[in-house]
């Protein structure tokens, strides 16, 4: 069953200097919360694992936690590039980051397959493009009818950390709108944390709503407007103007790290 | 109409030119900007059953306002289903059950080939790019793809840096030999004009340019030696339905 605790106690238990570490939500309830609190926890050598860095992994990055990045579309959706991305790959700043790249086909993939517990997925892509000598995939022959597919690992990250709109007290989560690859990541990681708007007596479910149940779950932490700038539908909005003030901000190294110190750094969780 | 309209940009006849290929379309898939500017255009003036499908996972959005992102609350709110990434790729993008695709690119080879990926050396790259996305499976297995790029030499280039998405490959036959089940991209529609894979090699051809533009100068804003079609359309100016829906769409 999964653990309630407050945030802080959560990353501090689950993450760990080197760990690999997946904070997914595929536009729609990206962890920011959670992120921030690794940066304040001062977490190391990360092998941060994302399909769409979006603005987090850019500040993670940014306050050099990242060892290593693997991921399918570093840019900020809709507004132009991930410039503590850029930096980090362009010019070793703050530190180097090695990359791992695939499609959105392959990450997704490699989720389904880390969820099933096999090794591989198997998939039509990647074929004549140069990502194929890239990455970490390779072609497999079909047993069945000849045709060469494209075999892509697993993923399996060490803790996979998600936001959704609400738990039970049990740990039960329910979350709805756009459901990314949550449920695969936390059920392909050994370890999982998923911070909630809120906590409620009793689910009720929810049009297209997805309950992971509790028992795959580790821990669930209670992180009220935890997915902004970001959002969790029905519950906060997206702040669209603050993808557009990003791109402005983090063009410079010395803002971008006075507005982490103010803002991300500078902030205690209330409840420690 | 009220006002005057005032003086039509390139940019605006490049989104109209994109919306009316989606006059007879069933399904779009869309990113963000311009492409997803114009399938609303499309929805309002063409074609007002055209579903569109965006890569988070949304189908059937039916957006009032141009999205920022592709996965703005409105486009999860207004869909007809809501699918996680792993299902809109496998059962919906790689079946082929997208007519059209838009997809956009920072490079665009003579055989609309696409790199999204990085400018110069992958491993130190000039301008590190945000990468693949969805891109590589999309304009494989999409019905066909229409690529939007501004038209710059920068733009069109004699050789990408990097390969991330096959169009024509080398040219007739490279598709089928990867087993890709879409036909690939059949026009780069540009802020000059259109170019159109030749059905004998593959290679884009201009084949219809905007009002007030001259082959002779989309030539030099491309990187390759651009063939121009024989009979090289001109674009039908932007009718006052059009405009004024664009503007009032983008005013939203």
């Amino acid at each position: 069953m999964a653990e309630l605790m407050s945030l802080s106690d959560a990353v501090a238990e689950l993450v760990s200097d080197g760990d690999s570490v997946a904070l997914e939500g595929f536009t729609h309830l990206i962890p920011f919360a959670a992120g921030h609190e690794i940066i304040r926890q001062g977490r190391r050598e990360l092998e941060l694992i994302r399909m769409t860095p979006d603005l987090l992994y850019d500040q993670m990055i940014g306050m050099g936690v990242a060892r290593r990045l693997v991921f399918s579309y570093g840019g900020n959706p809709g507004v132009g590039g991930l410039h503590r991305f850029r930096d980090a790959i362009e010019h070793d700043w703050p530190r180097p980051v090695e990359i791992e790249e695939h499609s959105h086909a392959g990450m997704a993939n490699r989720y389904a397959a880390g969820a099933a517990h096999l090794p591989m997925a198997v998939m039509r892509g990647y074929a004549g493009t140069d990502l194929m000598a890239r990455s970490t995939v390779a072609p497999i022959t079909c047993p069945f009818t000849g045709e060469t597919l494209t075999a892509v690992p697993a993923l399996r990250p060490d803790v996979a950390i998600v936001h959704a709109q609400e738990a039970d007290h049990e740990g039960n989560v329910q979350l709805w709108g756009i459901p990314g690859v949550q449920k695969e990541a936390v059920l392909a990681a050994k370890r999982s944390l998923v911070t909630v708007e809120r906590i409620v007596d009793k689910l009720e479910l929810a049009p297209g709503g997805i309950v992971i149940p509790s028992w795959v779950i580790t821990a669930v932490a209670e992180a009220p407007g935890g997915s902004r700038p970001s959002y969790s539908l029905g519950l906060t909005d997206r702040d669209n103007d603050f993808y557009k003030f990003w791109d402005k901000m983090s063009r410079d190294r010395q803002q971008f790290t006075e507005w982490m110190n103010e803002n991300v750094l500078g902030k205690e969780l209330s409840k420690r | 109409m009220t006002v005057t309209m005032p003086e039509v940009s390139a940019g605006e006849v490049q989104t109209i030119v994109a919306a009316r290929r989606l006059r007879h379309t069933k399904t779009v898939f869309i990113g963000v900007g311009r492409p997803s500017t114009a399938a609303l255009l499309a929805r309002m003036v063409h074609n007002p059953e055209l579903i569109l499908v965006y890569e988070s996972g949304t189908i059937g959005a039916k957006p009032f306002h141009i999205p920022l992102s592709i996965g703005d609350g409105e486009l999860a709110e207004t869909a007809d289903a809501i699918v996680s990434v792993p299902e809109m790729f496998n059962y919906w993008i790689g079946p082929g059950r997208i007519d059209v695709a838009f997809l956009g690119a920072a490079q665009i080879d003579r055989h609309a080939n696409l790199n999204s990926t990085v400018i110069g050396d992958y491993a130190h790259p000039k301008t590190r790019l945000p990468g693949a996305g969805g891109a590589p499976e999309i304009a494989a297995s999409c019905g066909e793809v229409i690529v939007i790029a501004p038209h710059a030499k920068r733009t069109f280039v004699e050789k990408l840096d990097f390969v991330t998405t096959v169009g024509h490959g080398t040219g007739p036959g490279s598709r089928e030999r990867l087993g890709f089940a879409g036909r690939g991209p059949t026009a780069v529609i540009t802020d000059l004009g259109v170019l159109e894979p030749d059905p004998a090699t593959c290679e884009l051809v201009l084949t219809q340019i905007h009002p007030g533009v001259e082959a002779g100068g989309v030539r030099e804003e491309t990187g390759w030696e651009l063939r121009v079609a024989e009979e090289l359309k001109t674009t039908e100016p932007p009718t006052d339905e059009e405009l004024g829906k664009l503007r009032e769409l983008l005013e939203r």
